[in-house]
């Protein structure tokens, strides 16, 4: 894996690696690289399958992180690319045609998170909510409890036990 | 189904002849359910009260899972619990199944075609609510999809509840529900038809992408 790390270093910038596992690692480029990083690691390295695309939230940061996880089928060894991209007006470049599947997860990732991706077919049209008009619902700053409450009619009357309280006055009621 | 399929066209026979075709008149009833009154349901007591044993001891499912629920379902019809010996069988379509389970969850989108399945139902009609999904909202209270009760969307007459309920609590909610439609209380159908426009509003409120007719008979 490490070799691998080091040829791509040579050629395009890597922010930082993580050494997961034997046969996971986890590199970060920038946002004008990561398509390139991509094609690269699938033309030469032998990283021929994608195995998914997907959006972590860094609230607090600011930033999505996307990850664009490869599997090199022949070596049997994983290798994510990971990239962070500003949280306001979110946009990446496509790279649906490198697989056909990218497209799916370019449209998920466009509804879920609402995150652009200039170019992808079907990407505005909806995936797997049926016309959905709020914001997008996967984003942290999305209070879905607050969003259920007003919209689907909860029944009064439930309770909820928090796990480490409820054993605590349950084993030691003296306190 | 999408909007488009509601739209009038004009399509050409075999020998080339115009038909005129207006979906919303054509294949689906314009009127709203009407609840049945006093005159209809019978000449004598004793005979509603026939024809409601006779219903209870045929309950007809509409063979459709929406959520988990409807893994149990499989054991339910087969030998080890064997429904069939109660009078309960599962049909293929809502045509010829007068009782629906709903088996947990219901997401938006599944819920469209629920109330499009409960509607082409023919009366009198029953509704099973399985799961705490169903009842509460469950572990899914607080999901932006799916809904928390299911009673606010279509009449239901018997809860199970549960999460998942076994297989024999399943059995013991079809005792129960045969016990109300054997007194007479198996009128959800009526129910529905009363107050439609309250159901129609809440089923409008979550549905934003309404593409299909108000009343799917």
């Amino acid at each position: 894996m490490k070799e691998i790390v080091n040829r791509i270093k040579e050629k395009f910038p890597v922010i930082s690696e993580t050494y997961q596992r034997e046969d996971l690692t986890f590199i970060t480029t920038d946002k004008i690289h990561a398509v390139e990083t991509v094609t690269h690691l699938r033309d030469y390295e032998g990283f021929k399958h994608l195995v998914l695309l997907t959006a972590v939230d860094w609230l607090e940061d600011g930033v999505f992180q996307l990850t664009y996880l490869l599997n090199n089928p022949k070596e049997k060894i994983d290798l994510g690319v990971r990239v962070q991209i500003p949280r306001d007006n979110p946009e990446m470049t496509s790279a649906h045609h490198l697989w056909a599947a990218m497209a799916t997860y370019q449209r998920e990732l466009y509804e879920m998170f609402g995150i652009s991706f200039p170019g992808s077919p079907r990407m505005k049209e909806p995936f797997i909510l049926d016309g959905w008009d709020g914001p997008p619902p996967y984003r942290r700053d999305f209070d879905t409890l607050k969003y259920a409450e007003d919209t689907f009619f909860p029944r009064s009357g439930r309770s909820t036990n928090d796990p480490a309280e409820h054993m605590k006055k349950k084993m030691y009621p003296e306190g | 189904m999408s909007l488009e399929d509601l739209e009038k066209r004009t399509v050409y026979g075999p020998d080339n002849e115009e038909i005129n075709v207006d979906p919303l008149q054509d294949y689906y009833c314009a009127a709203t359910p009407e609840a049945k009154t006093e005159a209809q349901k019978g000449t004598a007591p004793i005979i509603e009260k026939f024809a409601n044993w006779a219903r209870s001891e045929s309950l007809w499912v509409l063979a459709y899972g929406t959520g988990c629920g409807a893994i149990e379902m499989r054991p339910l019809m087969t030998p080890k619990y064997d429904a069939y010996r109660f009078g309960v069988q599962w049909r293929p379509t809502p045509r010829q199944s007068n009782l629906f389970i709903i088996s947990g969850y219901l997401s938006i989108k599944t819920l469209k075609i629920a109330i499009r399945a409960y509607e082409q139902m023919p009366s009198p009609k029953y509704v099973m609510g399985v799961g705490s999904c169903t009842i509460n909202g469950g572990m899914y209270f607080d999901s932006y999809n799916t809904i928390n009760r299911l009673d606010h969307y279509m009449p239901v007459d018997v809860y199970v509840a549960g999460c998942m309920p076994r297989p024999e609590s399943l059995l013991t909610g079809f005792d129960l529900l045969k016990k109300l439609i054997k007194e007479g209380k198996g009128t959800g159908a009526d129910k529905y038809a009363k107050e439609f426009e309250w159901y129609k509003g809440n089923q409008k409120k979550i549905i934003k992408n309404w593409d299909m007719p108000d009343f799917n008979w």
